[in-house]
């Protein structure tokens, strides 16, 4: 096994309620998956626990030795009292040379800020200056945490493409936890839909015609995505495009008796 | 005896000045140099109230160390790390807010601190001293107190600095990156009682968290940098603790509300000019 990072059985009991149940996740090389999910089911604890910040009640999560993890957290509470620099915050507890520093800030776009104090950018500014501080150790995995939540819906798009674009360029796999349906549903390559327990896995058009995700989400949303899913497909895949009604449900149940197997 | 005092303090000798006073700088300023960066963390982390309540439980550290002769700084450090302990406990039950747990903590350490106080009748006690600081009753010992502790908790901030700098602007970053945030918070608590238990001598029980508070406010106002908010921060307590014990001295005023003073002052200055500055 080459798994980067799994969960196994991971169950997580709080306060007489079930956050997970029974969840059994692997990110590989290369992956690049997003866990979607109502609120409150559980998608930040089940990240909580892959980080290691909680141990869960049942249940293990196994680690690649000398994995390297860059974290993206959901946000970065830009507090004025704290006076620090982009450039500082990014060296805080890294060793990261002139150069690196240099070309990751490139890549996330975030050059003409270095100098600026933290409190002063504007959300999508944190974003990139977390995902840079996340890139600097060149990650083999990068996790991120509903990254895009305080954006508006033209930084959520440019965000999403950013992550996109890193994923293209490096030799990195992606585990995201998204709200962002409609975004998430035509950039990330496997969708894992959580409801304390895992309802559904697999390729997003796939995901929207499983009967779970439906009750979910309701049956507008699973519409809506599958439409939006469509006329994506018809652009780049034109295999799967051309009878998403007819394929729909068997594909994802035989990708996910193909995952548990 | 003043052999041990360092430096600065003997350019005092020479110019007369008597031995309480030079105590009282040495001690002053130690406090200053301490709580100066230990403050950043308290006015960034939002710690003030905690401050306060840890200093209220100072009191029955004193009492018990009055009643059993026990060092009245080791019966304050006991008695603090008990209280910061005791209130981790509690937040982690989640039954209630924080803020309420710390009013209640407090004002029971206060209490019962007092009730025990009145048992000491037979000993020369001097309540006033204790909450607000007087320069007459620092001695040598204290010294020893100020500068060990001082040692202890200066060496924890730089050598934890990044670590703890990190886990205040964001916790679950911190941990992402390998900092064990319980031991970080923990630890912020222990040199915050140490810093409280060594700074009752001179600046009394109600006014230490001014201490902490104030110069790093001030130094907030100058500085883009963490690191040169600790050592600005320093430095106006510094300044503050000089200008407080020579007027303490000049007016025969207590020296922890002259000290605060003195801060205040600088406090309002530096913010207008920083006001004006902005509108120019």
């Amino acid at each position: 096994m080459t798994d980067l990072l799994s969960a196994r059985g991971v169950s997580v009991y709080r306060d007489g309620k079930t956050i997970l149940e029974d969840v059994s996740l692997s990110i590989g090389e290369k992956d690049f998956i997003t866990i979607i999910g109502p609120n409150g089911a559980g998608k930040s604890m089940l990240l909580k626990c892959m980080m290691g910040f909680y141990a869960p009640s049942k249940g293990e999560v196994v680690r690649r030795a000398g994995l390297k993890i860059g974290y993206v957290p959901q946000r970065l509470v830009a507090d004025h009292t704290v006076p620090i620099r982009v450039r500082r915050f990014l060296t805080l507890r890294k060793k990261a040379s002139r150069d690196v520093l240099q070309k990751v800030a490139e890549e996330t776009a975030i050059e003409e800020i270095l100098e600026q104090p933290i409190h002063v950018l504007s959300g999508g500014e944190l974003q990139r200056v977390l995902l840079a501080r996340a890139l600097l150790d060149e990650p083999d995995l990068l996790v991120l945490d509903e990254p895009a939540q305080n954006l508006d819906v033209t930084g959520q798009l440019a965000f999403y493409k950013l992550i996109e674009q890193i994923y293209a360029e490096r030799d990195v796999s992606i585990l995201m936890v998204s709200h962002d349906l409609h975004l998430v549903m035509s950039s990330t390559r496997e969708v894992v839909c959580l409801y304390h327990h895992i309802c559904c896995h697999g390729e997003p058009n796939m995901v929207t015609r499983d009967p779970e995700f439906i009750s979910l989400f309701g049956n507008d949303m699973a519409r809506l995505m599958a439409v939006y899913n469509h006329s994506h497909d018809h652009d780049h895949d034109h295999d799967e495009g051309s009878h998403p009604h007819d394929h729909g449900h068997s594909h994802t149940h035989e990708h996910l008796e193909k995952l548990d197997g | 005896m003043i052999t041990a005092i360092p430096t600065p303090t003997n350019i005092w000798k020479s110019l007369m000045v008597d031995d309480f006073i030079l105590r009282a700088l040495a001690a002053g300023i130690g406090v200053a140099l301490i709580a100066g960066p230990l403050g950043c963390f308290v006015v960034w982390r939002r710690m003030a109230y905690f401050g306060d309540s840890l200093a209220h439980s100072a009191l029955l550290g004193i009492a018990l160390g009055l009643l059993y002769g026990i060092n009245i700084n080791l019966g304050t450090v006991i008695i603090c790390t008990l209280f910061a302990f005791l209130l981790v406990w509690l937040q982690q039950r989640r039954v209630l807010a924080t803020d309420t747990l710390l009013g209640i903590l407090a004002h029971a350490a206060l209490s019962i601190g007092m009730v025990a106080l009145s048992f000491l009748n037979n000993v020369s006690f001097d309540l006033y001293s204790y909450l607000f600081g007087d320069i007459l009753t620092v001695r040598i010992s204290d010294l020893y107190w100020i500068y060990g502790g001082g040692l202890v908790v200066i060496g924890l901030l730089v050598f934890n600095w990044s670590s703890l700098t990190l886990m205040t602007l964001n916790e679950d970053l911190a941990r992402a990156e390998g900092v064990n945030t319980v031991w970080a918070n923990i630890l912020l608590m222990l040199l915050m009682t140490i810093v409280v238990a060594v700074s009752i001598r001179i600046v009394g029980i109600l006014l230490i968290t001014s201490m902490l508070i104030i110069p790093a406010a001030t130094a907030r106002q100058l500085v883009s940098s963490p690191e040169n908010m600790a050592i600005w921060a320093a430095i106006f307590g510094l300044i503050a603790v000089i200008a407080g014990i020579s007027g303490s001295v000049e007016f025969d005023t207590p020296s922890g509300p002259s000290i605060v003073t003195a801060a205040a002052v600088i406090f309002a200055l530096l913010s207008t000019v920083a006001a004006m500055r902005r509108r120019a």
